[in-house]
């Protein structure tokens, strides 16, 4: 079996990966992609609507372009890309990582390195996960498989189209189902509130005249060869009103009800998994939990945009950079999220520097206060003018505000929301 | 008239009210357009825009042309995707999406080349958005 050895060994060739590999490499360390598909680019390659780019390249681009951007850079650097290669799994050996891939270009393969970044991207929630009752005919799919069907496949995969969840993806083929010349029917949300960025309920929903039904539940999918429609109930005051269901007549249906980091790997490697972001814990230099191996991208929490998994990306790169060339944490404090925040990424600050903190609301809110506590002491304050659990929030918390933290032993850094 | 919409200039959400004065009124604006709900200036700039000239960047795809081999072969795209290069009059989207679905072109495509110049004659082109090379 071919065996190659390197510094460090990316795994996932999306935006993270691309952005990770290219960090390294500019720290003359010998790095290596393995990629699943048989091009660079992840998900990005299937997303052909704008709205890409704005932080990077201070301009709205289309996902194949955002991608092609990065690949051209990894064209011209010393950067080994495996395409078309799968990690099998990832197990440690005399302080190595040692991946054992199979592509069908070089068949079994073992890329061994010290240093490893995960990269490996997200899912989608899918019915089973959903527990949606009712039959089990055709024609029911998840919002990115018939992203992947319509834009690069050229398939269609229905006419008469019903969404459940408002979550981007599903807004975004909302649209693009209309421009294909399908009928959307209903955008169907069990929450109260959109789980899309508002630009797409704009854009992809009221353009076209696609009524949203906040506060519903799907309590069926009906067909018995092909789906002949759904069934919703309203939610009102936390029950659901059986006696108000309806049934919207379709033939398609996709879900757009949540993406799941894919950690399988990671678990069978041993990585430790926060349950609130289904990614790897984390510290300060998005080092999970085994050493050597690091975190970056929607494998390690679901981003909205982007511009903000590059960013995170590229943070990873550097730090493990920095731990191969012998660098460790110090100086930690854990991160704890407060009220009203679902989670914050990464689990732990460095006192010393300035550390960019990645979370999410839990609330819908304008004129919301947004609190950093050091063992009850509020040391930061501010007005953001609007949240809401769709849209990512960042904060940047630097070593004079930390100065509190790096003086208590075991300090917890506690972010809320009000 | 009165209109409402929603303002996506930033996560803020503004519900923008529209009103368009009676004809025979002095309007202070210029195109007779009051706008309020706004919670910054740029929201009136987007009530206005949205309102007498709507535009919107149409992503597409195409087709790769059939010819000797050069369909989805190896697991190769079969649509070319492509994009208006700059925002396009929104109530003309319908014709430039038959325009772009009638298309049909040869690989290889390289990103930003011309897929359909000067389309509808509005003086904007729709151009590819990834590279595709034969196989």
């Amino acid at each position: 079996m071919r065996e190659m050895s390197f510094d460090c060994v990316v795994i996932g060739g999306g935006a993270a990966g691309m952005a990770a590999a290219l960090e390294l490499e500019a720290r003359d360390l010998s790095v290596a992609i393995a990629e699943r598909e048989e091009r660079l680019g992840g998900i990005l390659t299937q997303c052909i609507h704008n709205g890409f780019g704005l932080i990077e390249f201070n301009e709205e681009l289309t996902g194949p372009e955002f991608a092609e951007r990065f690949e051209e850079r990894i064209g011209g650097r010393r950067i080994s890309v495996f395409c078309g290669c799968t990690v099998l799994d990832m197990v440690a050996d005399e302080g190595e990582q040692v991946l054992s891939c199979v592509s069908a270009k070089e068949g079994a393969l073992r890329l061994r390195s010290r240093a490893v970044i995960l990269a490996m991207g997200c899912r989608e929630r899918n019915r089973g996960n959903v527990r949606i009752p009712g039959s089990r005919p055709a024609g029911v799919f998840t919002a990115g498989l018939a992203q992947r069907l319509v834009n690069v496949e050229g398939y269609v995969p229905g006419r008469e189209v019903v969404i459940i969840g408002s979550g981007d993806i599903g807004l975004i083929m909302a649209r693009r189902m209309s421009w294909i010349g399908c009928k959307v029917h209903a955008v169907v949300e069990i929450l109260p509130y959109p789980s899309g960025l508002t630009r797409n309920i704009v854009q992809c929903l009221h353009d076209f005249d696609i009524p949203l039904y906040l506060s519903h539940l799907t309590t069926g999918i009906y067909g018995r060869d092909r789906v002949e429609g759904i069934e919703v109930a309203p939610i009102e005051n936390a029950a659901l009103m059986m006696g108000k269901a309806f049934k919207i007549p379709c033939d398609t249906v996709l879900l757009s009800v949540g993406l799941v980091p894919e950690n399988e790997l990671s678990r069978e490697a041993g990585v430790s998994i926060n349950p609130m972001t289904n990614g790897a814990w984390t510290d300060s230099t998005l080092m999970t939990s085994l050493p050597g191996i690091f975190a970056c991208g929607n494998v390690l929490h679901v981003h909205d945009l982007v511009d903000y998994v590059v960013e995170e990306a590229r943070r990873a790169g550097r730090c493990a950079a920095a731990w191969l060339e012998g660098a460790r944490p110090c100086r930690e404090a854990r991160v704890k999220a407060g009220s009203n925040v679902r989670y914050v990424v990464p689990a732990r600050v460095d006192t010393g520097r300035d550390n960019k903190l990645y979370l999410r609301t839990m609330i819908v809110k304008n004129d919301a206060i947004l609190e950093v506590r050091i063992d009850g002491k509020v040391l930061l304050s501010s007005r953001k003018n609007h949240v809401q659990p769709s849209e990512m929030l960042t904060l940047t918390l630097g070593k004079a505000q930390l100065a509190a933290a790096a003086e208590l032993p075991d300090a917890a850094v506690e972010i809320s929301i009000q | 008239m009165r209109r409402e919409l929603t303002c996506i200039t930033c996560p803020m959400g503004c519900r923008l009210v529209v009103e368009s004065a009676p004809e025979n009124s002095t309007p202070a604006a210029g195109d007779g357009l009051s706008i309020g709900g706004n919670r910054c200036p740029r929201g009136a700039a987007y009530a206005r825009e949205e309102l007498l000239a709507p535009k919107r960047t149409v992503t597409a795809t195409c087709r790769a042309a059939t010819g000797s081999g050069s369909r989805a072969q190896g697991g190769s795209a079969r649509r070319i995707p492509c994009r208006t290069a700059s925002p396009f009059p929104k109530e003309r989207v319908e014709e430039l999406l038959e325009a772009i679905y009638a298309l049909e072109k040869p690989l290889p495509v390289r990103r930003g080349q011309v897929m359909i110049r000067d389309a509808l004659g509005l003086g904007i082109d729709v151009v590819a958005t990834r590279t595709l090379d034969l196989e």
